[in-house]
């Protein structure tokens, strides 16, 4: 089985060389590995440093924001015929000796999207009271939408398999993709499973969302949220932007 | 109501909208406006040709549409063009995002090709 980590850097130099680590120490039977970095023009040494550990790199030409370079990295590996692509923050939040618990289900065929979720053992790095506070507001709202309980809606770390592959290609949010993506797996009638996973706090770089931005993009997934949910009700599959 | 625009104004408005009509062809000849976009401005010359040349044609359509103040007429239509024309570059401007996006990504999965030949 071909497994694709795609981890998107933006100025992610203090922790990419664990991260590379970390990834590159994981053993899977009968499994191929490969991290993929994304560099989303960072303006410090993260190309540089990635490409001196012969790591694999897609280097963005244009700043695309995290959606645009996470899907660079699901195109590649839709493109190379992986099996199962798996999102990971460049920063060292995601455990990277989770990723076997991550993709059992898609191994045993159980899920077609994996989420690791801090919230159901609520253990490990919880994050600020505030931003539980939008995590539940993105609970219920997607609840409300496809009738399906995902305790992390804004859990970037993430495994897909083949099929939710070719619908992440094929559209994928620019900005704060997270919680529209799940609205876009479950609409496509993917089956999502969510599992327990344990999240540090972030080693270095900043959090693409800073606290003055929260209220924009609380609105901003709002709307996201709600507009995807009525272009694919509304229009059937498949549309493009 | 005959002559109730003096002529001088007629002529500067005349003047003026075939200036501007010179000037999107000129744009158009030298390939700095795509001629999508040129339509709706050929189109608003026109019009205003038509009114600077039909001097009561205002106060007649005002008068159809019931519109008690003409000139308010004259704000509401070009305010109106004015937001329907804003939106058509968002449009515009988002299909690019998009395209420029598609491109970015084509290019680092192609320079990811490349650099795999070159180690060969």
């Amino acid at each position: 089985m071909k497994i694709a980590v795609i981890i998107p850097c933006y100025n992610e130099e203090e922790c990419v060389a664990d991260v590379f680590n970390e990834i590159s120490s994981i053993k899977i039977p009968n499994c191929y590995i490969e991290p993929v970095f994304i560099n989303d023009c960072s303006k410090d040494n993260t190309l540089a440093l990635l490409k001196s550990y012969h790591a694999k790199v897609l280097d963005l030409s244009v700043n695309l924001g995290i959606g645009g370079a996470v899907q660079t990295g699901f195109k590649y590996a839709l493109l190379h015929n992986f099996d199962v692509a798996i999102q990971l923050d460049g920063d060292g939040q995601h455990p990277a000796d989770q990723i076997v618990n991550l993709i059992a289900p898609i191994m045993a065929n159980e899920a077609d999207v994996v989420i690791g979720s801090r919230f159901i053992e609520k253990e490990g790095f919880q994050s600020s009271f505030a931003r539980r506070l939008g995590i539940n507001y993105f609970k219920f709202l997607n609840k409300f939408l496809v009738k399906k309980t995902i305790t992390d809606n804004t859990s970037g770390f993430r495994a897909i398999n083949n099929k939710a592959l070719k619908e992440v290609c094929n559209y994928y949010p620019d900005e704060y993709p997270e919680p529209e993506a799940v609205i876009l797996f479950s609409l496509n009638n993917l089956r999502i499973k969510e599992i327990p996973v344990v999240m540090r706090e972030r080693i270095g770089g900043q959090s693409s969302i800073s606290s003055f931005k929260s209220i924009y993009y609380m609105i901003k997934v709002s709307l996201a949220i709600i507009f995807i949910y009525l272009r694919l009700k509304l229009n059937g599959k498949r549309s493009t932007l | 109501m005959e002559n109730v625009v003096p002529y001088k104004i007629q002529i500067i408005s005349i003047l003026g909208a075939l200036a501007f009509m010179f000037f999107i062809f000129r744009l158009i000849t030298k390939g700095k406006l795509r001629e999508e976009y040129a339509i709706v401005w050929i189109v608003c010359t026109l019009i205003l040709i038509v009114f600077s040349v039909w001097r009561s044609g205002l106060d007649v359509i005002a008068k159809l549409l019931g519109v008690y103040y003409a000139p308010a007429l004259v704000f509401l239509a070009a305010i109106f063009a004015i937001i329907i024309f804003l939106v058509h570059l968002s449009v515009v401007n988002s299909k690019q995002q998009r395209q420029i996006k598609d491109l970015t990504q084509d290019i680092a999965l192609l320079k990811d090709k490349l650099g795999n030949k070159k180690n060969d």
